[in-house]
């Protein structure tokens, strides 16, 4: 169900990381993305792994609650699991009917699995212990010197937080609005492809309207208070950088060092 | 028995750390023809309850019957319960999605697989039965007033030929006047047709003057089933649920204790009003 | 000292327009209402729903602007474009729908939007999302997030976002339309006590008569015009005007006045139930029959 869905989903307690500054969260989550792709052999996905384990303990969030989100990419997963460990060209060590399972295909099919659970993992570690709003601060202000060059980065900030914000209320709807077509004998569920898109119908006008009216709603709630756009305003919690957040930077330079070393050494 | 409820719970995120039970242990016959109020504070249950009775939920332990059969059952079907058991929702902008109203309306009894002209044919007799005028047929439903829309709503549930019609807060978001109106409708309803209703609402006001039976519902269990008089000598625990009596109540309680000789057990303005000029004319 | 808000003949329309665009013909909204609110003052509209009330507080904010006549808030002109952002500072707004007002995703930061937009510096900031929070008793809340507020306290905050932007004046616009008995009652004594503690000027507007008995003053709106002007008790009076005008009297008025048809020489109106106990003990006292 729509519950299940972690990512993107702020987790409230107390922990070092969840203190941190979000710009040194967000530049961490990248180099942590990017580093996955650097990595070729299984040593330097182990100090991934690593960094991402001492992190998940540093944020004080429990390990179930992470893991529940891989529920959602569970198909994916095993998709692209599936895919490469069948259709990887090499020394066949399985063969059964017309499929063929290669040395690579396993070696290449363990990576892809550890790679997406790894940029899973880390990302919604980054949502999870970072407020949305948190969040859209700091992209704003780590995206700043693009102002320079007419990039709309307070606007841009801005929808993204509302659209954030939006999200849990307009997914209540659409269950709100299915429940009562149900009430009225629509079936979202059987029918060819056609068939339901056309169902979803229904659905999706009265989802539509809402939404329209409530981005009205708020507009006019925005204005109301003083809303001008980004010039001039003031912040309530103004990022600024403290010494943990410096620490932390060395922590994540030290790690790609170490990953991009380590990690591309030939096996 | 029209419908029957044994031992019903229903927790939400049943395996996850933030299982709630949003239904204790309900146990509710309801006889075929009744107008029933359900009357309960936001997150009481009555909401969860209700979507019950036409299957949307599948309760967590307990058993439904509808007409003797138990719609839990794989095999039940659904579909046909949905017809028979009408439930309008709270909000009517929840479920107006089409061009006109007449066509909204038949947008039920076509999903029953029934031909356009017959599903035409029960629009048409359900949008007169919700008393919305001609000239409105083929307008926008987006374009009407908020009793228009309900009525719209109401309609669309109607022209499934349902026995039994739940309506959730028919009457939130109205003014005085619109919900009086509406709740006339409704009561002209089961009167003209005899088709069992079940009201839900949070305003025991607007409930009292047109139910025969009160259902109060708190933190998920039924806590008084009754008569409106008998549910609301219970003015002060019903008080406690957030949950106030009727004013006319209140009165005759405060009067009683002034020494009137008064009938406690008043519910609405009319009686409460022969009451105390009975009392005048006694003394 | 000028008038909190005051305006002058105003009127209000808008074109109606058929799918195509073309002109169907001109709505006026409101109707050359005059209408005068002193500081300090509790005011309440009443109206049943397309009386043209929501229209009309959406000038008191410079939301709107008249079509013909004036508003004036505190003195200033609301078409005056230098004092539009002083305006919708001094004239706080509430709206209907508590979730389409909320724009931050913790509390405490919806209650520091207004503030932030006015350019306020961040350490006094804090001290008025504390005050705010405190006033209408949600300090409690501060870090949650308003997706697990009830309808009352998510309306409580609104209300906080917009004392923290210290208006002279609030002005709610049917703050009680979607909410259940318990978060009406929650709004309404959070209004009545920023009015009597802090002295703001609250305009309330309504459909439900029972929340207006204790304001100063209150205006009944038909079809965009003023119908009835004065305190709820020469409101209240009259009953039957007020049913003819789709509103609903409390059930206590309602009876009293019922009771008077049939005899009863009870006094005009009766708008709480101990008046009406009070009025039955003494004509009982008085040894009165029918």
């Amino acid at each position: 169900m729509l519950k299940d869905i972690t990512l993107g989903q702020y987790y409230r307690t107390e922990s070092p990381l969840h203190r941190l500054d979000p710009r040194v969260k967000i530049v961490a989550t990248f180099a942590f993305i990017i580093s996955l792709f650097l990595v070729k052999n299984f040593i330097g996905y182990l100090i991934a792994g690593l960094f991402l384990l001492i992190c998940i303990r540093l944020s004080n969030v429990p390990v179930r609650f992470i893991f529940r989100g891989m529920k959602a990419i569970f198909f994916l997963l095993i998709l692209t699991m599936v895919f490469n460990l069948f259709l990887t060209p090499g020394i066949v060590v399985f063969s059964f009917w017309k499929l063929q399972i290669t040395k690579e295909g396993i070696k290449l099919a363990l990576m892809m699995g550890i790679r997406l659970v790894f940029l899973i993992t880390g990302s919604s570690l980054m949502t999870l212990t970072t407020t949305p709003n948190n969040l859209t601060d700091g992209l704003e202000k780590l995206l700043g010197p693009l102002k320079k060059i007419r990039v709309p980065v307070h606007e841009i900030s801005m929808m993204m937080s509302i659209a954030l914000r939006f999200i849990p209320i307009l997914m209540e709807e659409t269950d709100k609005i299915m429940k009562a077509q149900m009430a009225r004998c629509a079936d979202f569920e059987s029918g060819s492809v056609i068939n339901r898109a056309k169902n979803l119908i229904p659905l999706l006008v009265p989802l539509f309207i809402s939404a329209f009216r409530r981005a009205n709603d708020l507009a006019m709630a925005m204005e109301a208070r003083c809303y001008r756009g980004g010039d001039g305003r003031t912040k309530m919690k103004p990022l600024i950088y403290q010494k943990r957040d410096f620490i932390a930077y060395l922590c994540i330079l030290l790690y790609v060092v170490m990953v991009v070393v380590i990690g591309r050494l030939p096996v | 028995m029209a419908i029957l409820l044994n031992h019903v719970n229903y927790i939400y995120d049943e395996d996850t750390a933030m299982a709630n039970a949003a239904l204790i242990d309900v146990s509710l016959k309801i006889p075929d023809g009744q107008f029933i109020g359900i009357i309960g504070h936001t997150g009481s249950g009555k909401s969860t309850l209700i979507q019950h009775m036409n299957g949307l939920i599948a309760p967590s332990s307990g058993q439904i019957f509808f007409n003797n059969e138990d719609i839990c059952d794989r095999d039940y079907n659904k579909k046909n319960l949905r017809a028979r058991v009408g439930l309008v929702f709270q909000y009517p902008e929840h479920q107006l999605f089409e061009t006109d109203c007449f066509k909204d309306v038949c947008f039920g009894p076509k999903n029953l697989g029934l031909s356009q002209k017959d599903a035409e044919l029960r629009a048409y007799t359900a949008l007169k039965q919700v008393g919305l005028e001609d000239e409105y047929f083929y307008q926008s439903p987006f374009d009407l007033s908020g009793g228009q829309k309900r009525r719209v709503a109401i309609a669309g549930v109607l022209a499934m030929n349902p026995e039994v019609l739940i309506l959730d807060e028919p009457t939130a978001g109205l003014d005085p006047k619109g919900r009086e109106e509406i709740l006339g409708l409704i009561s002209e309803l089961h009167r003209k047709t005899g088709i069992t209703i079940i009201l839900v609402s949070h305003s025991m006001e607007d409930v009292a003057d047109y139910v025969e039976r009160i259902i109060v519902m708190n933190r998920g269990r039924v806590t008084f089933d009754g008569e409106p008089k008998e549910v609301f000598s219970h003015y002060k625990e019903l008080e406690e649920m957030g949950l106030a009596a009727p004013q006319v109540t209140y009165c005759m309680q405060e009067l009683r204790e002034a020494g009137f000789d008064v009938d406690t057990s008043v519910t609405t303005l009319l009686e409460a009003k022969n009451e105390i000029l009975k009392a005048f004319m006694k003394c | 000292m000028s008038k909190m808000i005051q305006t002058d003949k105003l009127v209000f329309e808008y074109i109606r327009r058929d799918e195509e665009g073309n002109v169907e013909g001109i709505t006026r909204a409101v109707d050359e209402v005059d209408l005068s609110v002193e500081p300090g003052q509790f005011i309440a509209i009443l109206g049943h729903n397309g009386s043209g009330k929501s229209t009309l507080a959406k000038h008191f904010n410079a939301l709107l602007y008249p079509t013909e006549g004036e508003v004036h808030v505190d003195g200033m002109l609301t078409e005056d474009e230098e004092h539009l952002w002083d305006i919708r500072q001094e004239a706080g707004m509430i709206f209907q729908n508590p979730d389409n007002q909320i724009i931050g995703q913790v509390v405490e930061e919806d209650v520091g939007f207004g503030p932030e937009n006015m350019g306020v510096p961040t350490e006094e900031i804090w001290e008025r999302v504390d005050e705010s929070l405190r006033a209408v008793r949600m300090d409690k809340y501060r870090k949650a997030s308003p997706n697990h507020l009830s309808g009352g306290q998510k309306q409580r905050v609104s209300i906080a976002g917009v004392i923290a932007m210290h208006p002279k004046c609030i002005i709610m616009d049917e703050p009680t339309a979607m909410l259940d008995p318990n978060g009406r009652r929650e709004v309404i004594r959070a209004a009545r006590g920023l009015n009597q503690v802090e002295g703001i000027t609250i305009i309330l507007i309504t459909h439900y008569m029972e929340e207006v008995v204790d304001a100063d003053k209150v205006f009944v709106m038909d079809r965009g015009r003023v119908v009835m002007e004065g305190t709820p008790r020469g409101i209240f009076k009259r009953v039957d005007e007020l049913k003819a005008l789709r509103l609903g009297v409390p059930q206590v008025t309602l009876l009293a006045h019922e009771l008077r048809q049939a005899g009863l020489p009870i006094p005009d109106p009766i708008l709480t139930r101990k008046e009406l106990i009070d009025a039955l003990k003494k004509l009982r006292a008085e040894g009165y029959m029918l």
